[in-house]
């Protein structure tokens, strides 16, 4: 079959070639280039190593990145820890006619626009806020609290954006566990730390590496949450790179905070994808 | 511990306390921003001051509902075309890619699976960047060699057609991909057997087959690119769609129109997202 359809392969492999060619692999090649560029005193573009080292000698620029990274992995602890029993009651406790339905109300919310999810937050927790409205109406609080505009709200609304990610590889992962492990460990007598340590937890491992891969990589990656709902000071590093694109039109620098952004994430999902031993392919899908 | 065991009661309250807490957390928001869209109030905030359309219907001059509202209107317009020419885009490649790693063998075909892979898991911001590079060097290479002024290499609607389409593919190739799996081979070899050339096998009988996946793939694609944000961010020109207009009022204060538009968009795509679930069930027992 595959000699006499050469004419085949030609017609699939152009279009192929043409969008990762043109779209993926040019622009990021031109992305490299235009980090390792800058205009000397004259005014004349030459080949610069200084838009890294201004990275590393400006406290500010290193500080957002490590910043961004660990605030990234605080998120995607936290996202498992609030979407694990989630995923385990609706494969496990609870009757099996609602699971169907609790699954689908569970995605439904994230089928609509990031902005409109992070508006609905701002709008119930802001000092004129709904939250704060019923708060003193009720006779709780004299005053309005301003409760948006700081780390742990900006933690909060990228932990929702996030909750999606993560639950399904972990519905679909805990799915597949044989509910007569669990029964057989509880016969014997095994406790249920023991059981979900050795083996809930050990089973689901496929899901949670998928899940926390994806969300690490999509909270590094977000612009939206950290800009409307931290506060002034709550720096992120896309932040950084859009003010060197939009505000600065240091277009050089802003191109090495994008590889070194680049970087920091596909080195993350190669750690995540080897101490799993899986494949990026099997996680996307 | 799970159903079939028994359940000590205060673990099984806790529980479902903390999964009542959790849709709570989980539609809170949504709901909010839905009913302060019909509130006769000029702040989306309480207290309730009355039903009213306002914020859909009203002419001025106090009110301007989102009707009239050129602006919102010109942006969901902007957003929908972008959308349709995506999700086209997305299916017709994504399917050739699919038909390219799933059936043809040739050099290379691992490594260029594993870039095909890639733009999912490449941040939104730093594709929309690298094409903006990418497009803007191109641009002046053009004025300066040949003289001739390419617009839609500037930030533009084609530019953000392209950005959005470079990472949208890749999520079409997997589901089609998935689909042409459970393809049995024999019925492409019957067709062939009986004269059928490769492309009337591929017409009349792996593309029906692969229908659900392609109508389904193609709605989450046009959902996807509708509410794209951090790639479009970049590439974005005078032109601007739905999310980026109304991330620019949001920043700037916001006007219970706002919510208007949020709930439009919450109804239409739950609703888009439901019948794509039901046909996807559907197409599951075929």
């Amino acid at each position: 079959m595959k000699h006499h359809f050469r004419l085949g392969l030609l017609i699939f492999l152009t279009p192929v070639l043409l969008w990762l060619l043109l779209l993926i692999v040019v622009p990021h090649i031109e992305l490299l280039m235009m980090s390792l560029q800058g205009k000397d005193d004259t005014g004349t573009t030459v080949w610069t190593l200084n838009n890294y080292r201004s990275f590393f000698t400006e406290q500010i620029y290193w500080y957002t990145f490590v910043r961004t990274a660990l605030y990234a992995l605080t998120v995607t602890v936290l996202t498992f820890l609030v979407t694990f029993p989630v995923a385990f009651y609706i494969t496990k406790v609870v009757s099996p006619r609602l699971t169907g339905f609790l699954t689908i109300l569970l995605l439904m919310p994230f089928w609509v626009s990031e902005l409109v999810r992070v508006y609905g937050w701002m709008i119930l927790l802001r000092e004129s806020g709904v939250i704060n409205h019923l708060l003193t109406s009720a006779g709780l609080i004299d005053a309005p609290v301003e409760m948006l505009y700081n780390d742990v709200s900006m933690l909060m609304g990228l932990v929702y954006t996030s909750m999606l990610f993560m639950v399904v590889p972990l519905i679909s992962s805990l799915e597949g566990l044989d509910d007569s492990l669990i029964e057989a460990a509880h016969d014997l007598g095994a406790s249920p730390f023991a059981i979900f340590t050795r083996i809930v937890i050990p089973y689901a491992a496929p899901g949670i590496t998928s899940g926390s891969i994806v969300v690490f990589m999509l909270v590094l990656g977000n612009y939206l949450t950290p800009k409307l709902m931290g506060g002034k000071n709550s720096l992120w590093f896309t932040e950084q790179i859009y003010n060197e694109f939009i505000a600065s039109f240091n277009w050089n620098q802003g191109a090495a905070f994008g590889f070194l952004l680049l970087l920091l994430s596909s080195m993350i999902i190669w750690i995540g994808l080897k101490l799993s031993k899986q494949k990026l392919g099997r996680t996307l899908s | 511990m799970i159903r079939t065991l028994p359940q000590q009661k205060s673990y099984s309250t806790a529980f479902r306390f903390y999964i009542i807490i959790y849709y709570i957390f989980l539609f809170a928001p949504l709901v909010i921003t839905c009913i302060l869209a019909f509130n006769d109030s000029n702040f989306p905030a309480l207290p309730w001051k009355g039903f009213s359309l306002d914020w859909f219907l009203a002419d001025g001059p106090d009110r301007i509902g989102l009707l009239h509202d050129s602006s919102n209107i010109r942006s969901i317009w902007v957003s929908a075309q972008t959308a349709l020419w995506v999700s086209i885009l997305s299916v017709v490649v994504g399917t050739m890619g699919a038909f390219l790693f799933e059936q043809e063998d040739f050099w290379g075909k691992q490594a260029l699976y594993f870039l095909a892979l890639t733009p999912l898991v490449i941040p939104g911001v730093i594709l929309g960047i690298s094409l903006l590079l990418a497009a803007n060097s191109l641009g002046i290479f053009f004025e300066d060699n040949l003289g001739v002024d390419v617009p839609f290499l500037r930030p533009s609607f084609w530019l953000v057609v392209l950005g959005q389409f470079s990472f949208i593919a890749t999520f079409v190739l997997l589901v089609v991909s998935a689909r042409l799996k459970k393809f049995d081979p024999s019925f492409e070899e019957a067709a062939l057997n009986l004269g059928a050339t490769r492309f009337e096998v591929i017409r009349y009988i792996t593309l029906p087959f692969l229908r659900p996946a392609l109508i389904g793939s193609g709605a989450v694609a046009f959902l996807m690119s509708f509410e794209n944000f951090n790639t479009t961010l970049f590439l974005v020109g005078s032109e601007t769609t739905l999310p980026i207009n109304l991330y620019l009022q949001v920043r700037d204060g916001s006007t219970p129109i706002i919510n208007a538009v949020s709930f439009l968009l919450i109804v239409s795509t739950s609703t888009l997202a439901v019948i794509n679930l039901l046909l996807s069930k559907r197409g599951e027992k075929v």
